[in-house]
């Protein structure tokens, strides 16, 4: 499977992104990064982050920005995962109207790919239930 | 920051000029500068050049053009903040004894549409996150949350700049529009409309600083300051718009504002004009909050009594903002400067705010880095 970085979620039947947390600050980041974001201590564990959160800002995207070659018009926004990160993410929902501040969601995987090589595998946001 | 003055201004209208080379749009704006403070072509000590797109040595070539080479010339980069960053590190090598006699610049030849950023890795291209307008989006929903801003907020932020960009012979739109013109405009990222997003453009802005000595004739600088958000995932670390991934980061606008009233010896209060950063709609009104202009949460009504429009209590955006002139990025900060001066002047003509003493110019550069310059007569 051809994602679009690695490391920053895991696969199989239950994904979650791959985040950070500072053993010396505590706080949580996203992507994973060496070096605490906050602090700056060089001392950061990897923790898998909620699969599941609350949306807290979206928009939708309505021209491909350059180097991006997945669908378009597609669901953009922020959601809070465990109350405790933010995260900023490709949502499944491509029409804004359709969604609400608050509004729970769960990770899934999907292909962001032109289709001429193979899926290519990234993560997004899909609104629970109808 | 007693002891600096504008010596001479100049610009080069912001649009579209495919017959012109970015070194021909940056001599034309160099040249009126130099012209306009007396220090004639060998008069200079020191050139710093603010651009973000221009490539390497990009100042070296515009001041090679005029045979005004011989100085320090250093480019600077800094986002949409470059201009202002120039200026910051000019004014920083006048007032520490270095030089009498500095020139800042900032030039810049933008493609049309979206831009593509070097700052963002190409994961976070193939996974969709580099869409610059959504950010801005995103920004302007949270701000129609906390502050209850609506679209014809949205909307009439639009109208003002533009109205004002009338009397501007230096903008790219010149051109009245209607509310209901912005709100039928294309979506492109909800709530933002088209014509609720400033242009990436042309154009070039230069300023001539020196020492201020008994004899001082020029407009005052009072404070020139850039700051960067203090740490902390910002976005992913991949926009210019801190605070939506973690709100307890303070706003790089906030902080450069602080420092800069407090150098100034100034409060908001004080101000009689502001050119802030208005790339989209909702972004004027977030940087009015964000520099104190109204209490958090204020920037609606603003707008709807009319204190930031001319002829109001504090206008904001007099030469028509980004949403006229459109956006230049190493020479955004430094066309403030410029509309700045020739206000403090009495020199802007139509759109002159009436006895004006003190402004206040704001950019936000990728990062982010935010700038903030006071000016006085």
């Amino acid at each position: 499977m051809t994602t679009v970085q690695e490391d920053l979620f895991t696969t199989g039947e239950d994904p979650h992104l791959i985040g950070g947390r500072c053993r010396d600050c505590r706080r949580l980041h996203f992507p994973r990064t060496g070096t605490c974001p906050y602090c700056g201590a060089d001392t950061v564990e990897t923790t898998e982050l909620p699969a599941d959160g609350r949306l807290w800002a979206w928009t939708s995207v309505t021209a491909a920005p350059p180097g991006y070659l997945g669908p378009v018009p597609y669901g953009f926004g922020v959601v809070e995962l465990g109350g405790c990160v933010r995260v900023v993410t490709r949502l499944t929902e491509p029409d804004a109207g359709a969604l609400h501040a608050g509004q729970p969601v769960h990770l899934v995987l999907d292909d962001v790919g032109d289709g001429s090589d193979g899926p290519l595998i990234s993560w997004a946001f899909a609104p629970d239930g109808p | 920051m007693s002891g600096v003055e504008v010596a001479g201004v100049g610009i080069h209208p912001f649009g579209r000029f495919p017959e012109k080379t970015l070194t021909d749009i940056g001599a034309e704006a160099v040249r009126a500068a130099v012209a306009e403070s007396g220090a004639g072509t060998s008069g200079l000590e020191a050139a710093f050049c603010g651009t973000a797109y221009g490539g390497v040595a990009s100042g070296h070539k515009v001041l090679g053009r005029l045979s005004m080479t011989g100085m320090p010339i250093i480019d600077v980069e800094a986002g949409c903040a470059s201009g202002a960053a120039a200026m910051m590190l000019a004014a920083a090598s006048i007032r520490s004894g270095q030089y009498q006699t500095v020139l800042a610049f900032g030039i810049e030849k933008m493609p049309k549409g979206i831009i593509r950023s070097s700052f963002f890795d190409p994961w976070q291209e193939a996974a969709g996150l580099t869409s610059t307008p959504a950010y801005f989006a995103l920004r302007a929903q949270r701000l129609m949350l906390s502050s209850g801003v609506t679209e014809d907020d949205l909307a009439a932020v639009v109208v003002k700049n533009r109205r004002h960009g009338t009397a501007n012979p230096d903008a790219m739109f010149r051109s009245e529009v209607t509310a209901e013109d912005v709100l039928a405009s294309r979506m492109v990222c909800p709530p933002l409309r088209l014509w609720m997003l400033c242009s990436p453009n042309e154009g070039a802005a230069a300023v001539v600083l020196r020492r201020s000595g008994r004899g001082r004739t020029g407009v005052r600088l009072r404070s020139s300051v850039v700051l960067s958000h203090l740490p902390g995932p910002v976005l992913s670390e991949s926009t210019p718009l801190s605070g939506l991934c973690d709100d307890t980061v303070a706003s790089p606008t906030s902080r450069a504002a602080e420092a800069a009233y407090d150098q100034a010896g100034i409060g908001p209060d004080d101000l009689d004009l502001v050119e802030c950063q208005d790339t989209d709609a909702a972004r004027e009104l977030l940087s009015c909050e964000e520099l104190g202009l109204c209490d958090p949460g204020g920037s609606a009504a603003l707008i709807r009594d009319g204190s930031t429009a001319l002829g109001g209590r504090l206008p904001v955006n007099a030469s028509g903002g980004l949403l006229s002139k459109g956006e230049p990025l190493g020479a955004s900060g430094l066309g403030q400067v410029v509309e700045l001066v020739r206000q403090l002047r009495g020199d802007a003509g139509g759109r002159q705010v009436a006895g004006a003493r003190v402004g206040l110019a704001h950019t936000i550069g990728r990062g982010a880095n935010a700038s903030v310059v006071v000016l006085s007569r």
